[in-house]
């Protein structure tokens, strides 16, 4: 059996099983394939990420270090660390971004607030 | 002047003397079969952003004289011989054993009686497309140059979310089993006489995906067009009539009660790197599947990007309305009555819901297979959703899952396999092409 013969016309019982079986095995070796590559994308990606993440403590203990008295603000879900802003602003600026954006404070999350030099 | 014979000139030439023609019964029933279409469109919400296209389309060209489509130049055409402009004739001679070209002088010497004076060109192009056909044949350049279906792919990739697919690289799997009805109705097909292009297109309704449909028939069995497209948009509507009986049929009640754990976070550079690798990887592996899986990954990168936001609101809103409009009324216009009333059609109607079932058993199957390989954790119904039509079919899953446990929620679950059933639909249609295209 080729292409040939395949494009040809109509094909006996044989041609059209081996043809419709072959199809369902490219088909199947394709996406199996595919599914291996995109494991080793998430293992690639889990483990850039679990290098990121064991080097970001290391590079953040120097700078809590020098800003221990971040203090949490107040009113957001999580904890906030403020750069040379005071807690009003920090307040101010949360409300307005709540407000902006239409959810309730607690349910948004800030990292960090900094003024941009 | 002669009033009687002007009265006359028009009443012959008018539209209704055409249905008195021999033959002109077939055109009244094509009218009624449209407005059934649109009824099921309109009235009963069967896929209408196509459907409702696809009926007018067939509607206006089974009006006689309309002079919309013309079924002789696309027949000469993809046959690559002289048409007739005059007579929109092709000078081609269907035999049994299939078709010949005829030459000019051939066909000049067996002219019918009645005949216009003859406008014969040799080699139609496009442009002779634009010079001599009507509305509706300007509209199918680009079905049949395959640009409206990849256009549409654009689209679909830029509203897909392969988060749940990257989260569980397995649900590839179960997107491939439920290609199984593509390859069976093919096989069914042949063994009913089609040729091998027309069984791959009739074959390729089986992946519940329209523009792949759409874009396999244009390349394969143009004359199919019509039947093969509404035979796909109309079980596509039907997803749950066909597939739910099948999935309580196939499934024990204990595992349709199974509670799927939930996948896995996806970063952004996941989703941003996917389709760049998806388009590289399968187009490498088949070349033939670059239209559509290249369009695919192209609009779902615009979604990822987050820095083209304006590009990926185009491509899911003005530029799938449009394409879908421009899609759905010129292949309604290929359901011309003399080819569409035919065996052909009835043959195709049933394979069709044959595909549509044996895509969803072959999904189920497999499920289950990686029911009983997990351990009983993963849920069977999610692999019915393997046969793209999203989300319909991972709907379906939701709601047959609900039935058996109402605390299940499998929808995100099933969109795995749905995203998966895309990719796996766009790789059989590529294996078709690449095997039946010459």
């Amino acid at each position: 059996m080729n292409t040939l013969a395949l494009a040809a016309g109509k094909m006996g019982i044989g041609d059209a099983g081996i043809a419709a079986v072959l199809g369902y095995a490219v088909v199947f070796v394709g996406l199996v394939l595919l599914m291996c590559v995109v494991i080793l994308m998430g293992k690639a990606m889990a483990g850039s990420r679990a290098k990121q993440t064991q080097a970001a403590p290391a590079q953040a203990a120097p700078a809590a270090a020098a800003a221990p008295s971040a203090p949490p603000a107040p009113g957001s879900a999580g904890e906030v660390k403020l750069f040379d802003v005071p807690d009003k602003e920090a307040a101010m600026i949360m409300a307005i971004v709540a407000d902006k954006m239409g959810k309730p404070l607690n349910e948004l999350r800030f990292k960090s607030i900094k003024e941009v030099k | 002047m002669d009033i009687l014979q002007t009265l006359s000139k028009l009443v012959n030439e008018s539209g209704f003397a055409g249905f008195f023609l021999s033959g002109g019964w077939k055109y009244l029933v094509m009218i009624v079969v449209a407005c059934v279409l649109l009824y099921l469109g309109i009235g009963k919400k069967f896929e209408p952003l196509l459907l409702v296209g696809i009926a007018f389309g067939a509607l206006l060209t089974n009006i006689p004289g309309a002079g919309l489509y013309h079924m002789g130049m696309w027949d000469a055409y993809v046959n690559e011989c002289a048409y007739d402009a005059a007579n929109d004739t092709a000078l081609i001679e269907v035999t049994e054993d299939g078709s010949r070209v005829l030459s000019v002088e051939e066909y000049l010497a067996n002219l019918p009686e009645g005949a216009k004076e003859p406008n014969i060109v040799e080699h139609l192009s496009f442009t002779d497309v634009a010079h001599f056909g009507g509305l509706l044949d300007i509209l199918y350049i680009g079905v049949k140059a395959g640009v409206y279906p990849c256009l549409i792919f654009i689209g679909i990739g830029a509203m897909t979310d392969f988060g749940p697919l990257i989260a569980r690289p397995s649900s590839l799997l179960l997107g491939a089993a439920a290609q199984l009805g593509v390859f069976f109705a093919m096989f069914g097909a042949m063994l009913l006489g089609f040729t091998g292009p027309e069984a791959g297109s009739i074959g390729i309704i089986g992946g519940a995906d329209g523009p792949t449909a759409i874009l396999t028939t244009s390349k394969l069995a143009p004359h199919l067009l019509g039947p093969i497209a509404i035979a796909a948009y109309s079980y596509m509507a039907l997803i749950p009539m066909i597939q739910k009986p099948l999935m309580r049929a196939l499934t024990t009640e204990k595992e349709r009660q199974v509670k799927m754990e939930q996948a896995r976070e996806v970063s952004k550079v996941e989703k941003i790197v996917f389709p760049i690798i998806v388009a590289v990887f399968v187009i490498l592996l088949i070349p033939s599947t670059a239209p559509l899986i290249g369009c695919l990954m192209f609009g779902n990168l615009l979604k990822e990007t987050g820095v083209t936001e304006r590009l990926s609101d185009t491509a899911q809103n003005a530029l799938m309305n449009i394409v879908t409009l421009f899609l759905g009324i010129s292949v309604g216009a290929t359901t011309v009555a003399t080819r569409f009333l035919t065996f052909q059609t009835l043959a195709i109607v049933v394979l069709g819901v044959i595909a549509f079932m044996f895509s969803t058993i072959g999904g189920l199957l497999v499920g289950k297979l990686m029911y009983k390989l997990s351990g009983g954790k993963i849920n069977p119904l999610i692999g019915s959703a393997g046969v793209s039509a999203v989300p319909m079919a991972a709907r379906v899953s939701q709601d047959v899952g609900r039935e058996a446990n109402p605390n299940n929620f499998l929808l995100m679950h099933a969109m795995g396999p749905n995203v998966a059933g895309v990719i796996g639909s766009a790789i059989a249609a590529g294996f078709l092409i690449a095997v039946f295209g010459g």
